[in-house]
C-alpha cells in the first residue's frame, strides 16, 4: 500500500475543495472536533428534522484527511436519517481499525470506504475519524461538547 | 565528514531511516546504552542507602556524574545540581519553589511568546493561583527576540525572566547574556530553558550569571526520565522542597522534619540511578567529540538545508533569525504538515509535524502547524538531499 494510495485523487479533491464548508443559518446540533496532538479543529452545524439531517455545514483547519473525511461526510449523510448516519459512523470507525468488516459493510459505506487505506497509518486514524466523533457527539447531546481524539 | 560519528549510533547505522527530528529527541550512541545495561547487569544497587560495597560503588558512580553535570555546566558546586526527570520537571521545580518563597503578589514574569509549553504553562498556572502577571516578549517576523520590546517591559515589577536559549520551533539563540544582565540589573531573576541548546553549544552558567539552567538528557544523546536543574545555592537555599518523601530528610520526628541540604532537598525518592549514568556516558561523549566540531558540522547542515529549501519556491522557512541553531521549522503552500510527515515517512524521512508543544508560537506565525526538520551531529547532507527531494514528492502526491 503506498502513500498515493492514501492520498487518492477524491481525497485531494475535498481537501482543495471541502463541500458544504459553511456555517448553516438554522442549526439544531452543533459540536467541536479537534485533536490537540496535531491541531485538527473543526465545528459541525446540523439542521435536524423530524429524525432527519436536512443540512449541514463544517468549518475549520486541519490535514487533508481530515478535512476531505469531513467533507465527503457532509455530502453523504445529507438528507440521511438521524439513526442510519450513527450506524454509518459505527460503520466507518469499524473500517478504519477493525479487520473483521464484512463485505456488505463496505458496500452500505459506499464512497466512504476509500478512507479504508488510513488504517495501514494509525497515526492518522484519529484524523479521519475526527468529524464523524464529532457529530455523533452533536447529535447524542442535547448540549454538544468539545470532543477530543488524541 | 561524520561517518565516525555515525558509527557510534546502532539505531543510525543499522536503518535507512533519515532521522531528522533530534530536537524532539536524540539518537543514543552504544556508549549510552551499554554504560546503562553494564550497570543493570553487574553492579545494579541503590544509592546513598546500602552498606555493601556493591551499593557504595553505585553511590560513587551516581555522585561522579553530578560533577561530570557540573563541569558540562560550569557550575560552582555540586550543590547546585538536581538531577530531575527533564526540563518540563525542573521548571516545574522552579515554579513551584519561588511560588511558595519568592513571588509577591502583582509581581511580573516575563516570558517570549514562543516558549515551549514546558516553560509556559507552568509561569501561567502559577500567575492565575498566586495573583501574578505574566507577559510575552514579542518574537520579530524573523524570529529574533523584540530586545527594544523587552526593554520596554522590564520594569522593577518583573521578578523573573523565564525564557528558552534555543527555541524549538525557530531555532533562534536568543541573546540570553544580555538579557540576563538587563533582567538582573532590575533585580529579576532569570530561568533559562535549555533544553535544545546543550547539545548544540557549550553552556557557562557562572559566565551567564543566569539563576537557573535546564535541560533533559534525552535531546543530549542520553536516556529519556532524567535532566538537570542548575540553580544558585543562595536561592535553591531558599526554596521549599517539591516533593517529600525518603532520600531529601535530614530527620524526621512525629512533629517535624528536617530537609537534607542541597542538591538532595530536591530529589525525594529513589533517584533514576541507571538513567543518570546513561547521562554521565552521554555527556563524556559529546564532551570527547568536543563542541567546536558539533558546531561546525551542524552549521553546515544548517546552511546547506536553508539553501537548498530556499531553491523552492513552494516552501517557506519560519525562522530565519541570524543567529540560529540547526532547526528549521517550514510550510509547504497549503499542505498540512502532517500530511507532509506521513508522505515524507513512506521515503523513509522522520521530520516532526504539528505545534511542537508551542501553540502560542504558532498563533504568532499564523499557522496551525509546521514541518520541522533537525539536524544533529549523525546526520549529513546526504539525507539532506533525501529531504529535499521528499518535499518535492510530497508536492507531487498533493497536486
Ligand atoms: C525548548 C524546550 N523546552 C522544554 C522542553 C521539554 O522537555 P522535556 O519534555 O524533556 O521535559 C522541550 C522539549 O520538547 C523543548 O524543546
Amino acid at each position: 500500500m503506498s502513500v498515493r494510495n492514501l492520498y487518492q485523487q477524491m481525497i485531494l479533491d475535498h481537501n482543495k475543495n471541502p463541500r458544504n464548508f459553511k456555517d448553516l443559518e438554522l442549526v439544531t446540533h452543533r459540536a467541536h472536533g479537534k485533536n490537540p496532538l496535531c491541531g485538527d479543529d473543526y465545528f459541525v452545524f446540523l439542521h435536524v428534522d423530524n429524525g432527519v439531517v436536512e443540512d449541514i455545514g463544517f468549518k475549520g483547519v486541519g490535514c487533508a484527511i481530515s478535512k476531505s473525511s469531513a467533507s465527503i461526510m457532509t455530502t453523504i449523510i445529507k438528507g440521511m436519517k438521524v439513526d442510519d448516519v450513527l450506524s454509518m459512523k459505527d460503520d466507518f470507525i469499524a473500517l478504519l481499525t477493525r479487520d473483521d468488516v464484512s463485505e456488505e459493510q463496505k458496500k452500505n459505506l459506499g464512497r466512504l470506504s476509500i478512507f479504508e487505506g488510513v488504517k495501514e497509518y494509525p497515526v492518522r486514524v484519529k484524523c479521519a475519524t475526527l468529524i464523524w466523533r464529532a457529530l455523533e457527539s452533536s447529535l447524542l447531546l442535547e448540549q454538544s461538547e468539545t470532543v477530543c481524539t488524541e | 565528514m561524520n561517518d565516525d560519528l555515525r558509527a557510534k549510533f546502532p539505531l543510525i547505522s543499522n536503518s535507512q531511516i533519515a532521522y531528522l527530528d533530534s530536537a524532539a529527541t536524540a539518537q543514543k550512541p552504544k556508549i549510552v546504552s551499554d554504560t546503562m545495561y553494564e550497570f543493570l547487569t553487574k553492579e545494579n544497587a541503590t544509592v546513598h542507602r546500602g552498606v555493601y560495597g556493591l551499593s557504595q560503588r553505585a553511590t560513587d558512580r551516581y555522585d561522579a556524574v553530578r560533577e561530570s553535570v557540573r563541569r558540562f555546566l560550569n557550575a560552582k558546586s555540586t550543590r547546585e545540581i538536581v538531577f530531575v526527570r527533564g526540563t518540563t520537571e525542573a521548571i516545574n521545580l522552579v515554579a513551584n519553589g519561588l511560588g511558595k518563597a519568592y513571588f509577591k503578589p502583582g509581581d511580573e514574569i516575563l516570558i517570549s511568546e514562543v516558549e515551549h509549553h514546558a516553560n509556559f504553562v507552568p509561569w501561567q498556572q502559577l500567575a492565575n493561583s498566586n495573583g501574578l502577571v505574566l507577559k510575552t516578549i514579542p518574537v520579530n517576523d524573523i524570529g529574533e527576540l523584540d530586545m527594544t520590546a523587552f526593554e520596554a517591559l522590564l520594569t522593577t515589577n518583573v521578578k523573573l525572566v523565564a525564557i528558552a536559549h534555543i527555541s524549538n520551533v525557530l531555532g533562534s539563540i536568543f541573546p540570553v547574556n544580555e538579557i540576563i544582565k538587563k533582567a538582573h540589573a532590575v533585580g529579576a531573576k532569570v530561568l533559562i530553558d535549555g533544553a535544545q541548546a546543550v547539545s548544540h553549544m557549550p553552556v557557562d552558567v557562572q559566565a551567564l550569571d543566569c539563576d537557573f539552567y535546564c535541560f533533559s538528557g534525552h535531546k543530549l544523546y542520553g536516556p529519556t526520565g532524567i535532566g538537570v536543574l542548575y540553580g544558585k545555592e543562595e536561592i535553591m537555599t531558599k526554596m521549599p522542597p517539591y516533593q517529600f518523601g525518603g532520600d531529601m530528610i535530614e530527620s524526621v520526628t512525629l512533629e517535624e522534619t528536617t530537609f537534607a541540604p542541597l542538591p538532595e532537598k530536591f530529589e525525594a525518592g529513589t533517584p533514576a540511578v541507571v538513567e543518570v549514568l546513561g547521562l554521565g556516558a552521554a555527556i563524556d561523549f559529546v564532551t570527547e567529540i568536543g563542541f567546536d566540531r558539533i558546531h561546525a558540522h551542524e552549521m553546515d547542515l544548517l546552511l546547506y538545508a536553508t539553501a537548498a529549501l530556499k531553491q523552492n519556491p513552494r516552501v517557506d522557512i519560519i525562522g530565519e533569525a541570524r543567529n540560529k541553531a540547526s532547526v528549521i521549522s517550514f510550510i509547504l503552500e497549503d499542505v498540512h504538515p502532517h500530511d507532509i510527515g506521513t508522505i515524507l515517512d513512506d521515503k523513509g524521512i522522520a521530520i516532526r509535524a504539528g505545534h511542537h508543544c508551542s501553540q502560542p508560537a504558532m498563533l504568532r506565525f499564523g499557522v496551525s502547524a509546521t514541518a520541522r526538520a533537525s539536524f544533529a551531529i549523525y546526520n549529513t547532507r546526504d539525507e539532506v538531499d533525501r529531504l529535499i527531494d521528499g518535499i518535492n514528492f510530497v508536492l507531487e502526491v498533493m497536486t
